[in-house]
């Protein structure tokens, strides 16, 4: 059984939801992301997705390209996020998930960062550019290594569900709104059909993101979903900690961090409460 | 041999396909569908035909350079003058095809990126005309060379939203649409420009670009009485070269040649020169060549033309040049701005400062042929949107 797959099992067992954080790797510094997500493991997150920047994320809105930029700047590369995970690796309970596009996965070498990926104990590996029709390679090298390759269910995939599942790894990522990565008011009425109709056609968990930025959102979603991916709204408090960190204030940096990881906490907690049969 | 058709996937050989997000697949195979479908339909075909030939002013003409060729002293050179259609570049081209496919599909509202300005001036124009709703995304750093096109659009009835990530031109204009049809893709259309993005886009835009060559084609053999021997096209995406090209991809004898922005020059950073320097990477949904670094970061362009400077390519050039059924050769800013000036001396024609970089090509190559060898060279567009930065370029031309 897989790490992810362990994991899900674990919260089933326990009555409860996968919280599901996200940073930018390098925002604003490798150094801060490491401490981050030693954070973020221990307040319980239980997969933690870490983003490798790039420089034309077509799937993220502005938070989350700001991010990218910013530890572009710093000058993280791949082979630094990489290192990074190897290091975090024996530090953390949670399952760990790398977030790309393609084009870095494609220079690296398919089947290459496949077995990185493996080497330097990632769990999963999520590819938004990368739909089905295109993953063949990706899907045989991550199964050859072990590691999953979780696909991406949208508001839009309709009579494409069946097929996305039957090839998903994992747990399946299913998109909350239509459009870019960011924080929205309220969360699409739709979502606990399109969870169902997804749940239909997969044993898999299916958890939630796009959009999803309160603990009250976080609850509702955790209602009929097996985890709440939180993205931009983490993000968007890193960005006072770059801040901090580019005016040299490590008092005020070491407070936003901690208001970060307060943040996350307080998203974790809904998630705990035993919901079986709500 | 070079493959006429993309296959299954969307590859032209090893290039093309579709990356990017699951949210739009189902968006693109409903396209492909309606493509196939309209492009059969007498209507639509009628329709086209006619906002090509009545609004437009197609056929366009082949014109005989005649005082260039005798001042090169070598090669017989055509001009193909796509300058001569309504909003002055063959983007129109494209742009009634893709809006009568957005009218005909029950779309009320089109979105599209553009370099130059030249493309989204074609759009909204298009728009005008069919009664589309039009937003365009420029660059701000476009927005600024390109004023002009700006308010063009703007009194149209077009919004121009400026692109503020990443360098502030075409590549992060493309982005920028992308999101937002993403975001809009249930009620809203979005026109590309060029033979760029994912499939069916490639091969939509040369289908409606190929008449550039199909005409040529009709055009060379009534005036000659035989094919050319050499095509010579500027690339930025590619659709001018691609629809001038693709009549010919299986004539063998005709050298195909497409001409990319070298900017200051292939020894620095700052250059288009996709094909020259670039490698298979992926961009705005598309295999294909890019400019990136080791870990495919994408890495800016730059040209002295708006809508020379992307930092990728079409994936059928791509597999055109990996074929090396296609040659692709760099020509500099400098290069360009002294062939904007010579053929506006000597034919009394302003082109484009993307069509001078096809020019200055021919520059090069004329003088090195004989006098029976024919080019014909694709004037994507006429220059009077480049005379102000031209002037600028040049310094101390009071205009
Ligand atoms: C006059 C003209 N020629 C050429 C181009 C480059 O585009 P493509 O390579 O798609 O023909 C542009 C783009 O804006 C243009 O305006």
């Amino acid at each position: 059984m897989s790490s992810i797959a362990e994991t899900f099992r674990r919260l089933q067992a326990n009555g409860e939801k996968a919280f599901i954080p996200f940073l930018t790797a390098g925002d604003p510094s490798i150094e801060i992301t490491e401490q981050l997500i030693l954070e973020l493991d221990r307040i319980g997150a239980d997969i933690i997705e870490i983003g490798i920047p790039y420089s034309d994320p077509l799937a993220d809105g502005p938070t989350i390209q700001e991010a990218a930029l910013r530890a572009l700047n710093a000058g993280v590369r791949m082979p630094h996020v990489l290192e990074m995970v190897r290091r975090l690796r024996p530090q953390v309970k949670a399952s760990l998930v790398l977030f790309t596009y393609a084009n870095p996965v494609f220079q690296w070498g398919v089947e290459r960062f496949f077995e990185t990926a493996r080497e330097i104990g990632a769990d999963g590996v999520i590819i938004p550019d990368l739909p089905l029709e295109e993953s063949q390679e990706a899907l045989a090298a991550a199964a050859r290594n072990g590691v999953d390759l979780v696909p991406l269910v949208a508001p839009t995939s309709q009579q494409r569900i069946s097929k996305l599942c039957a090839q998903g790894q994992g747990f399946i990522y299913c998109v909350a709104a239509l459009g870019v990565t960011g924080v929205r008011e309220t969360v699409n009425e739709d979502l606990p059909q399109i969870v169902a109709n997804v749940k239909q056609h997969t044993d898999l968990p299916v958890a939630v993101g796009f959009g999803v930025g309160s603990p009250e959102q976080a609850e509702i979603i955790g209602r009929y979903a097996d985890g709440v991916i939180v993205g931009s709204a983490l993000v968007k408090r890193v960005a006072p900690i770059a801040d901090a960190l580019a005016a040299g204030d490590l008092e005020l940096l070491e407070a936003k961090k901690r208001e970060l990881v307060e943040f996350a906490a307080s998203l974790k907690a809904p998630l705990r409460q035993s919901r079986a049969g709500v | 041999m070079s493959t006429t058709t993309p296959d299954q996937r969307g590859r032209f050989g090893n290039f093309g396909g579709k990356f990017v997000p699951e949210t739009l697949m189902n968006a693109l195979e409903q396209l492909e569908r309606d493509y196939e479908t309209y492009t059969k339909d007498p209507e639509f075909i009628a329709q086209l035909r006619y906002y090509l030939n009545v609004y437009s002013g197609r056929p366009t003409s082949l014109y005989y350079a005649k005082n260039l060729t005798e001042q090169l002293g070598g090669a017989k050179i055509y001009l193909k003058r796509e300058d001569l259609n309504h909003t002055g570049a063959h983007k129109i081209n494209n742009c009634l095809g893709q809006g009568l496919l957005a009218k005909m599909t029950g779309k009320k509202r089109v979105i599209a990126e553009t370099g130059a300005g030249q493309h989204g001036v074609a759009t909204a124009t298009v728009s005008a005309l069919l009664g589309l709703e039009c937003t365009v995304f420029m660059g701000e750093e476009d927005i600024e060379r390109q004023k002009l096109n700006v308010f063009r659009m703007k009194l149209m009835g077009a919004e121009v939203v400026p692109a503020k990530s990443g360098t502030r031109t075409l590549k992060d204009a493309t982005n920028e649409a992308i999101r937002h049809w993403v975001e809009h893709v249930e009620d809203t259309f979005y026109i590309i420009g060029s033979v760029v993005g994912p499939h069916p886009y490639p091969m939509i835009v040369r289908d409606f670009q190929r008449i550039i060559g199909d005409e040529t084609r009709e055009q060379i053999l009534e005036l000659e009485g035989r094919l050319p021997d050499t095509i010579v096209a500027c690339v930025g995406g590619g659709s001018n070269a691609m629809g001038i090209f693709y009549p010919f991809v299986n004539d063998e004898s005709v050298k195909l040649i497409g001409v990319e922005a070298a900017g200051k020059g292939i020894d620095t950073e700052e250059h288009a020169a996709t094909i020259t320097l670039g490698r298979p990477g992926i961009i705005h949904g598309s295999l294909t060549y890019l400019l990136q670094d080791e870990y495919g970061q994408v890495q800016p362009a730059h040209s002295i033309s708006a809508g020379l400077d992307y930092p990728g390519i079409g994936p059928e050039h791509a597999h055109l040049a990996e074929t090396k059924r296609a040659t692709y050769l760099p020509i500099t800013d400098d290069e360009a701005l002294d062939a904007f000036q010579m053929l506006s001396r000597v034919e009394g024609i302003i082109p484009a400062l993307e069509s001078s970089h096809a020019i200055a090509q021919v520059v090069k190559l004329a003088p090195t042929l004989p006098k029976d060898h024919i080019i014909v060279v694709s004037l994507s567009g006429r220059g009077d949107k480049d005379v102000h930065s031209v002037a600028q370029a040049l310094g101390g031309i009071d205009v």
